[in-house]
């Protein structure tokens, strides 16, 4: 068995070279600046769905917690806070128990936020990047923008900003998904999940990119809610294969906000028995003394090489993933 | 019993789901960048056969199902019941058509067969990959055809009915494969 061999080839080897190259290029030429911030922090993200690895310093009287960070987005808003001017960065990100066909619990992240910039203009340039990257891969790549409800609805014939019960119930009888009542009860965001999960986004990309925008409310996440419809966050997400590649937002600036964000989930954590977390206060206190109005979003670097090179599994862009180890 | 976690799923895993005891085929982690986590899971009923996609939340559990595959010789048929042994051990078990099913048209004496125990009584039973079966009716070939093209049911010893090409004869013994239930050569036996 020769089981200490890399998963990827040496072409693809190449091609991850390549790309970052091209990505540092494409920054370089836009000005935008390139930082690196801590894998290891003291607190760590409350989101209920993000399992962490938590470590300590050897010899630590007080037993301080230390966490792997599951993004760099708190460091980088911090930093922009402190009027970095926009930035990104090229990191690993670890997230415990996710392993499978498309997740490894350390993988890259590419993470950029663009000061003074609104949705439209981050998908502008997200979408100018990827057409730069896919040059490397020789495919003719096309994008296309949709709604999330536009997207929802025209698979499932559901309205996905206001919450039926009923209809919800019946479309997943329909389809055969026996389990759905069940897992989400009358959650409006559990049963989003999904249903775009397992009805929206297998379809999603199957000839090119695909931007979906204007999220529901319900799953604003770390986005501002719209200015003039209350139903709608002005979030984006970035699919091709039906893969999930990238998560973007104009970014929430109201502190007050983000802590009700924070505190809510952290009862979350506290309903479904998860380990306690404590809230990044400096991440709050940069808030309170000012996010500049800007626009980020992260994108899953293994994963776009997978599916701009019609590979299938993260091993195959991988040199060691978590089953090589 | 042990208890399975969503995250310890994988292919073959056998576990219990609504009292049925079931193996895992595949696992898919299914978890959108923010919001809800999913694992959906192809299972097949051991007791049905049949193969269903379920849903689950990850950090669902399943309780394991005491279910084992164990080697055993195909003795006889009583009419009701069809008689297995373990060879080492001579143990016997016995199984109604029910639990045997589709197997049964493949099934020979003193072949060895894969059974399924569940909590050690027989659940299913799964023939050789290959079987040499005699011929017992076939229409008569066309004389002078050598060739494999357009073929002819044949009916073999144990029931089954599979496509020969014309040149076998019936009283001939034949190679299938019986996970496809296609003819594969003429066998001597």
């Amino acid at each position: 068995m020769s089981t200490w061999k890399p998963g990827c080839d040496h072409d693809q080897l190449i091609k991850r070279a390549l790309v970052l190259a091209a990505i540092r290029d494409f920054f370089a030429e836009k000005s935008v600046l390139e930082v690196e911030t801590p894998l290891l922090g003291i607190t760590t993200g409350t989101d209920p769905q993000l399992d962490f690895f938590v470590t300590q310093l050897d010899r630590d009287a007080k037993n301080k917690a230390l966490y792997l960070q599951t993004s760099p987005e708190f460091a980088m808003k911090r930093l922009l806070a402190a009027g970095s001017g926009s930035i990104f960065q090229i990191c690993k990100a670890f997230r415990n128990g996710e392993i499978g066909r498309l997740h490894n619990p350390e993988f890259t992240i590419l993470e950029w936020y663009r000061v003074g910039f609104d949705l439209e203009q981050l998908m502008q340039e997200v979408a100018e990047l990827m057409f730069r990257l896919s040059d490397i891969f020789d495919i003719a790549l096309s994008i296309e923008k949709y709604s999330y409800s536009e997207i929802f609805n025209h698979y499932t014939d559901l309205d996905a900003l206001n919450f039926d019960l009923d209809s919800y119930r019946s479309f997943a009888i329909r389809r055969n998904h026996t389990d759905a009542e069940r897992l989400c009860g009358e959650q409006h965001s559990v049963w989003l999940d999904f249903i775009f999960s397992h009805e929206v986004q297998p379809f999603l990309g199957k000839t090119g990119m695909v931007m979906i925008h204007s999220y529901p409310a319900c799953q604003a996440a770390l986005a501002k809610i719209n200015d003039f419809n209350p139903l709608i966050a002005e979030r984006v997400e970035l699919f091709m294969n039906g893969v999930e590649l990238g998560n973007g937002y104009f970014e929430l600036t109201d502190p007050a906000e983000q802590e009700r964000r924070f505190k809510q989930e952290l009862r979350l954590r506290e309903q479904q028995n998860l380990p306690k977390v404590v809230i990044d206060e400096k991440f709050l206190a940069s808030l309170q003394a000012g996010l500049p109005s800007c626009a980020g979003i992260a994108i899953g670097l293994d994963r776009l090489l997978m599916v701009l090179n019609a590979d299938t599994c993260l091993d195959e862009v991988l040199s060691f993933s978590h089953t090589r180890l | 019993m042990a208890v399975y976690s969503t995250n310890e799923f994988k292919g073959g895993l056998k576990v219990m789901l609504d009292n049925d005891p079931c193996a895992i085929i595949e696992n898919e982690f299914v978890k959108p960048g923010k919001g809800q986590a999913f694992n959906r899971v192809k299972i097949r009923n051991l007791k049905t056969g049949r193969v269903i996609e379920r849903t689950f939340k990850s950090g669902e559990t399943l309780e394991s199902a005491d279910v084992a595959d164990v080697e055993m010789q195909y003795l006889y048929n009583d009419g009701e019941y069809r008689h297995f042994m373990v060879p080492d051990t001579f143990e016997q078990y016995q199984m109604d058509d029910k639990a045997v099913g589709d197997s049964a048209k493949w099934l020979k004496d003193q072949d060895i067969c894969t059974v399924t125990l569940w909590n050690d009584a027989p659940l299913a039973v799964i023939p050789p990959n290959f079987v040499i079966l005699t011929i017992t009716e076939t229409d008569p070939g066309v004389r002078g055809d050598t060739s494999g093209g357009g073929g002819k049911p044949a009916k073999l010893e144990t029931g089954a009915v599979v496509r020969v090409p014309l040149f076998v004869q019936t009283g001939e013994a034949v190679k299938v494969d019986t996970r496809t239930g296609e003819y594969i050569s003429r066998a001597k036996e």
